[in-house]
């Protein structure tokens, strides 16, 4: 039953060593060798194949139809998964967007707002359509009176910015008052002539002014002059700092 | 001599030729391969043992191969598939394990 049958003859109750056995098969080949290396040549064939499949089918390649199904369920869910999470934040996107864009337009608004306001308050410099109106007073016979009948005709007209000889912007809380040498506006005194400048509707600004019993005749009464030349663009440079108000409080909810 | 041969010989021819596998059959393959494996260390220890016969080798080598095929394919049929796999692996692995301890008493004394 052994192979060692044909070995050549060695003391035959003498065990050989595993070694010696080696030596022997390696050194003597027989028809046994060549069977057992017929189904080596196969055995290596399909290790070297199925290595090779393992290999290249990457993660999926040897999986059974039921595990398949199950990788597939495990990926649906995750994109299920990773599809809400998705419109989720698409929402948190969109809300954060609608807000942002909310608060921009009211810091638009507030802003000019703003504008407006400091053109009122005189806080800034303004430009646009307007009038220039220069008040000669050769035998400085005009009181305060007149310059203040001015402007009170041009607020009438919707006057938007007022400046005076380029050196007092004309607001809301403006004093005038009678000065020795002309007037004082704020506390600044000016003489004539008189320079005011006017942003508004120049045409309506000049028929404010310009009428039978108006400013530029109670002028011509005390042989003083009046000249208004309308134009596309004044310049009023001048702007002053808006008080804060000590006693009045804005009442809000309103 | 011829049998180390023969495993080179299949190493290239694998290498070589890079057949396609059947798909019907890709599940058997690498358990083939595990029972083949155990096959060819029982027949080593065998060798060793001074009791190899070719016709034993050449009997358990197929009946091995057919066998734990036949029982993956028994486990597909019955849905268990994965887990007989497995388990004719685990069974064939333990066996490899115990011939390669006898093999290495043969040739080690240890």
């Amino acid at each position: 039953m052994t192979t060692s049958s044909d070995t050549p003859p060695e003391p035959a109750d003498v065990e050989l060593t595993g070694f010696a056995r080696l030596r022997d098969a390696f050194l003597k080949p027989s028809r046994g060798q060549a069977v057992v290396a017929v189904l080596l040549t196969l055995l290596a064939f399909a290790t070297v194949t199925q290595v090779r499949i393992a290999g290249q089918d990457g993660a999926y390649g040897n999986l059974r139809q039921s595990e398949l199904i199950q990788a597939l369920n495990g990926l649906q869910a995750a994109s299920r998964k990773t599809e809400r999470d998705l419109s989720q934040l698409q929402e948190t996107r969109d809300r954060l967007q609608s807000t942002s864009q909310r608060r921009e337009a009211a810091l638009e608004q507030a802003r000019s707002e703003l504008n407006t306001l400091g053109v009122l308050a005189g806080t800034v410099a303004a430009s646009g359509p307007g009038i220039r109106i220069t008040v000669e007073d050769p035998s400085d016979q005009l009181s305060l009176t007149h310059l203040l009948d001015a402007v009170e005709e041009l607020r009438n007209a919707g006057v938007e910015a007022i400046e005076i000889n380029d050196r007092v912007r004309v607001v809301a809380q403006t004093s005038f008052e009678d000065a020795p040498e002309g007037i004082r506006v704020d506390g600044v005194a000016l003489r004539a002539p008189y320079v005011i400048d006017a942003i508004g509707r120049p045409a309506t600004l000049a028929t404010a002014l310009d009428f039978d019993g108006g400013f530029i005749d109670d002028v011509k009464l005390y042989s003083g002059t009046v000249t208004i030349k309308q134009s596309d663009r004044i310049e009023i440079k001048v702007t002053r700092n808006a008080p804060k108000p000590r006693y009045a409080e804005p009442v809000t909810g309103q | 001599m011829i049998a180390i041969m023969g495993l080179i010989v299949g190493i290239v021819l694998g290498l070589v030729l890079t057949p396609d596998v059947p798909l019907a059959m890709e599940p058997y393959l690498p358990i083939a391969v595990v029972a083949a494996l155990d096959a060819v260390f029982g027949a080593f220890r065998a060798f060793l043992d001074g009791i190899f016969d070719d016709k034993v080798f050449v009997i358990s080598f197929i009946s091995n191969v057919l066998i734990a095929a036949m029982i993956v394919f028994l486990g597909d049929k019955l849905g268990v598939g994965a887990q007989l796999s497995t388990g004719v692996v685990v069974v064939l692995g333990i066996r490899i394990f115990s011939n390669v301890a006898a093999i290495r008493r043969h040739l080690f004394h240890a």
